[in-house]
């Protein structure tokens, strides 16, 4: 007995609203996140511990300014004010990362260390940005969405479509998978066609070789940590405009980040944004309790009795480092061999 | 390092991680030293816990000092893992908490009520578990390729499949046996001691396991990965409400000290007491002020004796586990594990087991992690999954190390002690720095009240502060691992 | 001499690797560097590069003392470097890595890689692929086609055939004297005495860090002593 096409379609609509939406959106923070990790990793070759909290502080910047901006009557109509305040944000994100780097982590780069000693400075650096985040914004949750909450809504959708599950789309989901990928556009254009992001290429390809060709160090660090700012900024915008902005959650972020850099292949940026929708994906299936979508498709008798969820979603870490501990096990360069693995 | 620093200044050199790239953190630099650095470090430390006693309260000094000795045996069992082995651990929280629930399982009284409804179901599941295990065990040495993975999917998925529904109904009767009050299986109702030794054994299996996936790799991969594997045992001790209630804490957990309410009413106590403040009590004349001044001194008394009673335990175990770490440091086992530290490629070409050995490290050092989470949830007297966050209980402990001395084990000890004592003194400092910058200010405006929240983070940012500030001008920190010729 | 190593002395942090060692390249010569393992080949060369600061001597380019220079000031003054292992940008594609080679040049670049492609055809049917997925003979010409691309006056190469088939090693000399008549100084390190003697202007045999034989080398695959040496007889 085959359901019927009407069952079909709301099966497809309730997992388009729990799953692919979300999931997508999520997808598309993690792989900005990523990409600054495994920039920062391809070029000056540690896992920056700080990076989650370099979101917060991108994010923080990004909230006030919205205040401001706010306060003064400005808004982008129906999108988000934070959209505006992306630009000034990064700008000044960069500048803190530049400062960080030029007085924390230059040091040891000049000297060669080994990079497990950036990680350990990068954890202080963490301590820093953590600290700051929280003396600006304190440690509650801070929402600072505004303009036109959803593109559709669930009920909109049920009436024009005249089906019983309603497809809702928040208008910081849609802008986060629109930003993300304009983001990944610009930022693999740069790296493929301009002089200063083949020389980022090469530099992360071989170091040694890159130095001979005359390519200069200083400046292609500058230009990572400018980008590791933008991506870091916007990521963490868009995360906080679609949940809400906490900073101890950014720091949580940093886990999946580092699962989506390793299982694409760290230090590749094509794995980051790949390895990003992976991690999301799993997450959210993983934790999504399947229930109502089995029940329009199996006939009455056969309904599940619980939740059929596979996984709470107190536990999606786990799938975060599960998938990391299978990549580990079975390809420790990931899905695009990552260059830089011992 | 001749070489690196003149290649590096030319701006090529090959990045290896041979044993001079790691110069400033391990490098062998002989510098003469003072043989009374060490003495005069505790004794400054233990002038700066009688200076808070005196000027702060006995009370706060007893607590700081009971913490930093647990803080000490982390420092310690992290610096066998970085301070000898170089090995990169971020899941110290893991192991305090993993010791913290020993402590719940070794020493609460077992709940019969709970065990009567779902432990059959309970060890029916941890059947099914060991079953799928074996037989994943089984398939991977008898069979290959696809047919191994697919195998060992279904096996998963039809384990999955019969585990879930028995495991399901066995929490669902444990956790609705009188929730407000258990909600658990309880524990085995032994002394709370032995839990220690039992914390070590378990934080060891749960290493064992990490170890077997992660050593071997670049070590900035072990780090998150015990990154990860943190925050899932903290995810798993928060939600698993059958096992330790959760988030919903387990609380009066059994003492390896009197308490003070049965303390205060024993004959010999209140004589004891009598006798130590026999001069200030012989200062009242009337009898009813004496009796009153008694009571109080009998009152303030009982906790102190506590907290020493715990001091004294907690110094037994410092000092037996300081020993035994000096011992394997000294030991041929400590001196090549200092020479793969110190290059890992030759020791290898040697013939050297490195994974081996790092495995052995990293167990050790994540037991004695253990057995300080354990003794920590005994001071506490309660455990309390929803506490536990990675800045205290993995970067804080690392500050420890770093500042101490990596590789050495006294540095160790001493860095538990200063930054925890830091630790506990910067809160008060923030606010009292916030105090006089808002002297003047109007208490009802918001930046006020924002201000007043700086406190807590302030501390945040001075131990980072630290970090980087010893990383850089001091990266052997205050007692410098010692150089030995052999 | 164009390019002149005189009396350099150094190593790397303890005892000194080359003593008292000269060498030295014309414009349209080849010059090899041969000897034993261990002789110091690559450790003098590596001197001429300024990868390794000697302790004593200097090094001049076309007259002018270049000693202080760091290698990359040498690679702005017409010193073009392949090492050994590691020459080549294996995620990048072939004409990436020829422009990466060109990196200090701000100029039109397309006349030089028009000569590359045509010194190496195999490159320019290759070059949208990346250099990681070419064959070890295709891999050596990628990185002798990058140092070439910075139009250099002198081409160090460091062992340029370890490690690929005779018949490979072959073409690659024949391709390395064709760039030897465009008017470079070529300066080699090489294993296959034997082999790159016989193409060599002038060659060097180094045992244990000092100049033990020098001359053409047609001069030194004639002299006996070398011949019982390194060349077997």
């Amino acid at each position: 007995m085959l359901p019927e096409t009407t069952d079909i379609l709301n099966a497809l609509v309730l997992m388009s609203n729990f799953v692919f939406v979300p999931a997508l959106a999520y997808g598309s923070q993690l792989a900005l996140g990523a990409l600054g990790v495994t920039l920062v990793f391809g070029i000056l070759r540690f896992a920056n511990f700080s990076h989650g909290d370099l979101m917060a502080m991108g994010t923080t910047i990004v909230i006030l300014l919205t205040w401001v901006l706010q306060a003064n009557g400005v808004s982008a109509g129906p999108l988000p004010t934070a959209l505006i305040a992306l630009v000034p944000a990064i700008v000044v994100t960069a500048i803190i990362a530049i400062g960080i780097d030029r007085s924390v982590f230059s040091f040891y780069r000049k000297r060669r260390v080994a990079p497990v000693v950036l990680v350990i400075a990068s954890v202080g650096v963490m301590f820093m940005l953590s600290a700051t985040v929280r003396v600006i914004m304190g440690t509650d949750n801070r929402s600072f969405t505004d303009g036109e909450r959803f593109i559709i809504r669930a009920r909109e959708f049920r009436e024009m479509t005249g089906l019983d599950e309603g497809l809702a789309i928040q208008t910081t989901q849609a802008l986060s998978l629109v930003v993300a990928i304009v983001t990944m556009i610009a930022l693999f254009a740069f790296l493929r066609r301009s002089r200063t992001g083949k020389a980022m290429r090469a530099f992360s390809d071989n170091e040694d070789l890159a130095l001979l060709s005359g390519i200069n160090p200083d400046r292609v660090v500058l230009v990572t940590w400018i980008l590791a700012a933008a991506l870091a900024t916007i990521a963490g915008a868009l995360y906080g405009l679609d949940k809400s902005f906490k900073p101890f959650t950014y720091f949580q972020l940093l886990l999946p980040i580092f699962a989506a850099a390793i299982v694409g292949g760290i230090g590749q940026p094509i794995g980051a944004v790949v390895g990003g929708y992976i991690v999301a994906f799993s997450e959210v299936m993983m934790t999504y309790a399947y229930k109502r979508f089995i029940a329009y498709l199996v006939p009455e008798q056969w309904e599940p009795d619980g939740l059929v969820q596979l996984l709470g979603t107190d536990y999606k870490f786990a799938i975060s480092f599960i998938i990391l501990v299978v990549v580990l096990l079975i390809r420790p360069t990931g899905i695009f061999r990552g260059a830089v693995i011992k | 390092m001749t070489d690196t620093t003149v290649t590096g200044a030319a701006g090529v050199a090959t990045r290896k991680s041979a044993n001079a790239d790691e110069a400033p953190v391990h490098a062998i630099v002989e510098r003469r030293q003072s043989p009374l650095r060490a003495p005069l470090a505790f004794v400054f430390m233990g002038g700066a816990l009688v200076a808070t006693g005196y000027f702060q309260s006995p009370a706060v000094a007893l607590t700081i000092l009971n913490m930093s000795l647990v803080s000490a045996i982390m420092a310690m069992g992290l610096n066998l893992q970085w301070g000898y082995a170089g090995l990169f651990n971020a899941g110290v929280m893991a192991f305090t908490a993993l010791g913290g629930v020993t402590a719940v399982l070794v020493a609460h009284p077992p709940v019969w009520e709970a065990l009567q409804v779902g432990g059959r179901g309970l060890a029916l599941s941890l059947l099914i578990v060991l079953a799928i295990v074996a037989t994943i065990a089984f398939l991977v040495s008898a069979t290959r390729g696809r047919t191994r993975s697919f195998l060992i999917f279904v096996t998963v998925i039809v384990g999955y499949a019969l585990l879930r529904p028995v495991f399901g109904s066995a929490v669902g009767a444990i956790e609705s046996v009188d929730p407000a009050a258990t909600g658990f299986i309880g524990g085995f109702g032994l002394p709370i001691t032995l839990s220690w030794i039992a914390a070590g054994f378990v934080a060891a299996a749960v290493a064992w396991i990490i170890g077997k996936v992660a050593l071997g790799l670049r070590t900035d991969y072990l780090a998150i990965a015990t990154l990860g594997i943190a925050e899932i045992v903290i995810a798993i001790l928060k939600n698993e409400d059958w096992l330790a209630r959760g988030v919903k804490n387990v609380t009066g957990l059994p003492r390896p000290v009197p308490y003070e309410i049965d303390l205060q009413q024993q004959a010999w106590f209140i004589e004891l007491v009598e006798r130590v403040y026999q001069n200030r009590l012989a200062g009242i004349t009337d009898a009813a002020a004496r009796e009153q001044a008694l009571r109080q001194l009998v009152v303030d008394g009982s906790g102190y004796f506590v907290d020493i009673a715990y001091a004294g335990l907690f110094t037994v175990v410092l000092l037996v586990l300081l020993a035994l770490c000096v011992r394997a440091l000294n030991s041929p086992w400590g001196r090549m594990m200092r020479a793969i530290r110190d290059n890992e490629e030759a020791a290898s070409a040697m013939g050297k087991n490195v994974t081996k050995r790092h495995l052995e490290v990293f167990i050790l050092g994540s037991a004695m992690i253990g057995i300080a989470g354990a003794m920590m949830t005994t001071l506490d007297g309660q455990f309390t999954p929803g506490t536990y966050n990675p800045l205290r209980f993995t970067f804080l402990v690392w500050v420890m190390v770093i500042v101490g001395g990596s590789g050495n084990n006294l540095g160790a000890v001493l860095g538990g002690f200063l930054v925890w004592f830091c630790w506990v003194q910067a809160e008060p400092a923030g606010a009292w720095i916030i105090a006089q910058v808002t002297a003047d200010m109007d208490p009802g405006t918001e930046l006020y009240r924002h201000l007043q929240d700086i406190a807590a983070p302030f501390r945040l940012f001075v131990m980072g502060f630290v970090l980087l500030l010893f990383l850089r001008f001091a990266p052997r920190g205050i007692l410098p691992e010692k150089v030995r010729h052999s | 001499m164009y390019l002149v190593g005189e009396d350099m002395t150094g190593g790397y942090g303890g005892a000194d690797i080359i003593k008292d060692c000269t060498i030295g390249v014309d414009k349209g010569e080849i010059a090899v560097i041969v000897g034993p393992n261990g002789a110091g080949k690559s450790t003098a060369m590596k001197a001429m590069l300024g990868m390794l600061a000697i302790r004593k001597g200097r090094v001049t380019l076309g007259g002018k003392d270049i000693t202080a220079l760091t290698p990359q000031a040498r690679v702005g003054e017409g010193i073009a470097f392949v090492p050994q292992t590691g020459n080549v940008f294996t995620t990048m594609s072939v004409q990436e890595n020829l422009e990466m080679g060109a990196f200090l040049r701000r100029d039109d670049i397309s006349g030089t890689m028009g000569q590359v492609f045509e010194l190496f055809p195999i490159l320019k049917e290759k070059r949208r692929q990346h250099a990681g997925e070419l064959s070890g003979g295709q891999r050596q010409q990628v990185a002798v086609g990058r140092a070439l691309m910075t139009q250099p006056s002198v081409l160090m190469l460091d062992e340029p055939t370890a490690g690929v088939s005779p018949i490979v090693m072959d073409e690659l000399f024949d391709r390395i004297l064709e760039v030897r008549d465009t008017g470079l100084a070529v300066l080699m390190v090489e294993q296959n005495a034997r082999q790159a003697l016989e193409i060599a202007d002038r060659g060097y045999v180094l045992v244990g860090g000092v100049n033990w034989r020098e001359g053409t080398g047609e001069e030194l695959l004639a002299d006996p002593q070398v011949r019982q040496s390194f060349l077997g007889g």
